[in-house]
């Protein structure tokens, strides 16, 4: 294709969510340039787990998630070996009769949607997962859910952008965005139509009044123990912990690898930048493990990480046109979701920005809702 | 939750350095507590020294130590800070909270591996990994042993496999003839260093001792048959059933790093108490700057005396501690590994075995944690404490950051806290 002088859009951020957005943009026949400050994958995807899972929290992060599921099991024979795509269903684990009733609720509202769920029993529970302790008291089971490697799906996509003519520079920073310019931190400026921020949990260094904050988080992986679990396990309080006041706060998930390897989480903190390993809720992240794991506190541990969820207000991304500046989207704010919601953002930011009918209703992710 | 020990000083690593530490400390009246691995004192060089065996210094700095007041805890690795100042440590499967008012780390070094076509064959071993091995009670007897590597360390290693009855084919030493002469003309300074290296010389005299000679390939089915060498100019082969290659040591920079420490062209910054940059951390021995057994031993003093509050003595070791911080450099500078080592690298050669991640994989990668999130190089249980020196050196990649644990550990040791009440 021939190469006009500047591109149509500009994408900033080449994490999965903008990797994504590229994709779909160079889809739609546009000349998109993704700039990195680093390398593709190596913020916030590179520390996430890769899970793809549907969640009901409001209808509109079901909308996104579960259609963003639709597009990663669409894809699923296309994704590189790398991307270790597998279907890989959860385990929404109840741990005594208040929480089945959730899971009851749960399964319905998953049910008049057409998503597949079942209840499991307490029996049914313990056969599936022999070792989780006894007396939990039951699971909804989602069997649509996937695991990849959130790094490699995020270069594949940029693969994908470039093979429909988009171009990727990395090590690039931008430290401006304009009207229809970006400004690198070698000083130069580019000139574009169009802005796409999809610079994660740095997205607000960019875009001031942005409501996107870094949401620490911790995770441990251990050697090969391929048997260990073969699902997906979450607590139900999981989703509490997604939205609680408190200044920090762990939840029991856990994730077997393509590789054999146990992926255990979860914790969240608002402490800034700080990468920094907090001992403390370390250890609590993990024995809530315990909690439903006994013999885990046996398997070896080989290292442990941190990354930062761009957490917004709400709990729901922003994605749509910033009224402050012509011609500048946003793509950002994804929380604990952006793996998943990474190809629904993608899709739907690029229908809105050529004019073409959404295929999703957009109003409840666009970044003006949170304006003050 | 986790047994707490409480003490004044902290050392980590029983070598020559550790030991010396703590004997200082010890007798300058400090509590003292000295963590290591390993089963016994002594580090790596002082491996296997019991009563009355082993080299005289060795036994010497053994007997101080086990007359003083220092208390060995043994097979006890550090897994961790605690975060309150303490360190996790993990003895016998269990988890311990070590709380010190102070810290010596002397955490040594390991062997330095480059790789090259059939370097993960079995019997490829590195040279100070041959030392050990003979050490345990492993023959060699009529073994064909071929030793292509680098550095003083092969001098004695030569020596104790000659003596044992081995079969040594050939010592291989890298570095080119000049450098290594110019190194030993320089030693006249160091008489006792000539003396030792004459001596060691002396009893693997049948074998041949060749500068500027390093090997490229090793080959065989399933162990190394035989071995392709080359002065540059010529290859040949030497038939062998174990390969000796290592190129010197690296320092264990991980425990430093993990606390905060500031490091500087892979050296831990101390000043002349051999503190850190971290508030009553102090570091003495190889992590410093590769040094050798000297150098550790002093360095080890004067960290002991600074740590127990007896600054004032310690300018008698100075002295000493620059003369054989000099010599450090010479041999840094005579013994450092040639371009050639790393282009022996080829598209097929693993990279890292513990990921099994071949050359051609990393290749687009810009740095070490893009390669690892690419290939998962770096990744695996030793994680990356292999193939990142390595890396360093044929792409000049800088580690990435390190992560508890600092030995695999279990998770229930990790999740471990001190049974203190800051410890909820
Ligand atoms: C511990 C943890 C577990 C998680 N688990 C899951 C999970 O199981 N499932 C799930 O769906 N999600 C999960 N997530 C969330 C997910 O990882 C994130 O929501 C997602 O990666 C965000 O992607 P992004 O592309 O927006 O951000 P990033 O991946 O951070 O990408 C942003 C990119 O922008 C670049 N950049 C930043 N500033 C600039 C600049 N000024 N100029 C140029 N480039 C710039 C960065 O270099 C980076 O590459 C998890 C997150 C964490 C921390
Ligand atoms: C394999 C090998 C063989 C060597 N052979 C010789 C030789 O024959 N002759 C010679 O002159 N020099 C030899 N050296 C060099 C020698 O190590 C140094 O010159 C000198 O011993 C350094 O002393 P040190 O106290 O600094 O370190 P070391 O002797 O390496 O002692 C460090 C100790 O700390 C322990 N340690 C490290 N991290 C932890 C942790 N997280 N938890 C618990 N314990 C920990 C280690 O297990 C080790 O016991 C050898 C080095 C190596 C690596």
């Amino acid at each position: 294709m021939t190469r006009r002088s500047h591109p149509d859009v500009v994408v900033v951020g080449g994490g999965i969510v903008g990797a994504a957005c590229a994709w779909y943009l160079a889809a739609e026949g546009l000349a998109v340039l993704v700039l990195d400050a680093g390398f593709p994958g190596g913020g916030a995807t590179g520390a996430g787990m890769g899970h793809l899972v549907v969640m009901d929290e409001t209808e509109a992060q079901f909308a996104l998630t579960s259609y963003s599921l639709e597009l990663w099991t669409a894809l699923a024979n296309e994704l590189s070996a790398d991307c270790q795509d597998e279907p890989r269903s959860t385990l929404w684990i109840a741990a005594d009769e208040e929480e089945l009733a959730l899971v009851e609720a749960k399964a319905e509202f998953y049910h008049r949607r057409g998503v597949a769920a079942e209840v499991l029993s307490s029996s049914e529970l313990a056969g599936e997962e022999p070792e989780l302790r006894p007396g939990l008291a039951g699971a909804l089971h989602v069997p649509g859910d996937r695991v990849i490697y959130p790094p490699a799906a995020a270069r594949w996509l940029l693969d994908r952008a470039v093979e429909k003519g988009a171009a990727v520079q990395t090590d690039c920073r931008v430290e401006e965005i304009g009207s229809g310019w970006v400004r690198t931190a070698r000083g130069e400026k580019i000139s574009c139509d169009l802005v796409v921020n999809a610079a994660g949990p740095e997205a607000p260094r960019l875009t001031s009044g942005l409501p996107v904050e870094p949401r620490k988080g911790h995770l441990a992986i251990t050697e090969r123990y391929p048997e260990f679990c073969r699902h997906q396990l979450v607590e139900l309080g999981y989703l509490k912990s997604t939205h609680t006041e408190a200044a920090d706060s762990v939840a029991f998930n856990i994730q077997p690898r393509a590789t054999g390897q146990q992926l255990i989480g979860s914790s969240r903190e608002l402490v800034g930048w700080d990468l920094s390993i907090n001992r403390r809720l370390l250890a609590a992240m993990i024995r809530r493990a315990f909690d439903y794991l006994p013999r885990l506190a046996e398997l070896q541990v080989i290292r442990v990480w941190t990354g930062f969820r761009p957490a917004t207000p709400d709990g729901l991304p922003l994605i749509g046109p910033w009224p402050a500046i012509d011609g500048l989207w946003i793509a950002a704010g994804h929380e604990g979701l952006g793996i998943t919601m990474a190809l629904g953002t993608g899709r739907l930011l690029a229908e809105c920005m050529v004019g073409r009918q959404p295929s999703l209703d957009p109003a409840p992710y666009e970044p003006a809702r949170l304006e003050s | 939750m986790a047994e707490t020990l409480k003490t004044e000083v902290t050392v980590v690593g029983a070598g020559p350095a550790g030991i010396a530490a703590a004997c200082r400390a010890a007798e300058s009246g400090a509590r003292v507590l000295l963590l290591d691995e390993n089963p016994r004192a002594g580090g790596q060089i002082w491996r296997g020294t019991r009563c009355g065996r082993g080299p005289a210094g060795a036994r010497r700095w053994l007997a101080r130590l086990s007359d003083s007041s220092a208390r060995l805890v043994d097979t006890t690795a550090v897994v961790d800070t605690d975060g309150d100042g303490g360190l996790l440590v993990e003895r016998r499967g269990e988890a311990l909270v070590v709380e010190g008012e102070r810290l010596i780390v002397a955490s040594g070094a390991r062997e330095l591996f480059l790789p090259f076509p059939g370097w993960t064959l079995p019997n490829v071993l590195g040279v100070g990994g041959g030392q050990a091995l003979l050490k345990s009670g492993v023959s060699f007897r009529g073994r064909k042993i071929v030793i292509a590597g680098s550095g003083p360390l092969l001098l004695p290693v030569a020596a104790a496999l000659a003596t044992s009855g081995a079969h040594l084919r050939l010592v291989a030493e890298q570095a080119p003839a000049h450098r290594v002469h110019g190194f030993a003309l320089s030693c006249w300074r160091y008489p006792g260093k000539l003396i030792e290296a004459t001596r060691y010389r002396a009893a693997f005299l049948a074998t041949a001792y060749r500068t500027g000679v390093w090997a490229v390939a090793a080959r065989g089915d399933d162990r190394v048959e035989e071995v392709v060498l080359t002065d540059g100019h010529r290859s040949w082969t030497e038939p062998c059933d174990y390969l000796l290659a290592s190129y010197g040591l690296v320092p264990n920079l991980e425990l430093p790093r993990l606390l905060g420490c500031a490091v500087d062209n892979d050296r831990v910054t101390v000043d002349d108490h051999q503190l850190t940059t971290v508030d009553d951390v102090y570091c003495a021995g190889e992590p410093t700057g590769i040094g050798g057994l000297e150098l550790a031993l002093v360095e080890g003093e004067i960290a002991g005396l600074a740590a127990a509050g007896r600054d004032r003595e310690e300018t008698a070791l100075a002295g000493r501690r620059r003369r054989l911080e000099r010599f450090a450099a010479a041999l840094a500078h005579a013994f450092a590994p040639r371009q050639e080592l790393a282009e022996r690298v080829e598209v097929d050669t693993t990279i890292c075995r513990c990921e099994d991640v071949a050359w051609k994989q990393l290749h687009p990668a810009g740095s070490f944690r893009q390669a690892k999130l690419a290939t998962r190089v770096g990744m695996g249980p030793c994680q990356g404490r292999v193939c990142g020196p390595a890396l360093a050196l044929l792409r000049g990649w800088e580690a990435d950051r390190v992560r508890p644990p600092l030995r695999v550990s279990t998770l229930g040791v990790l999740a471990s806290r001190s049974k203190g009440p800051a410890g909820h």
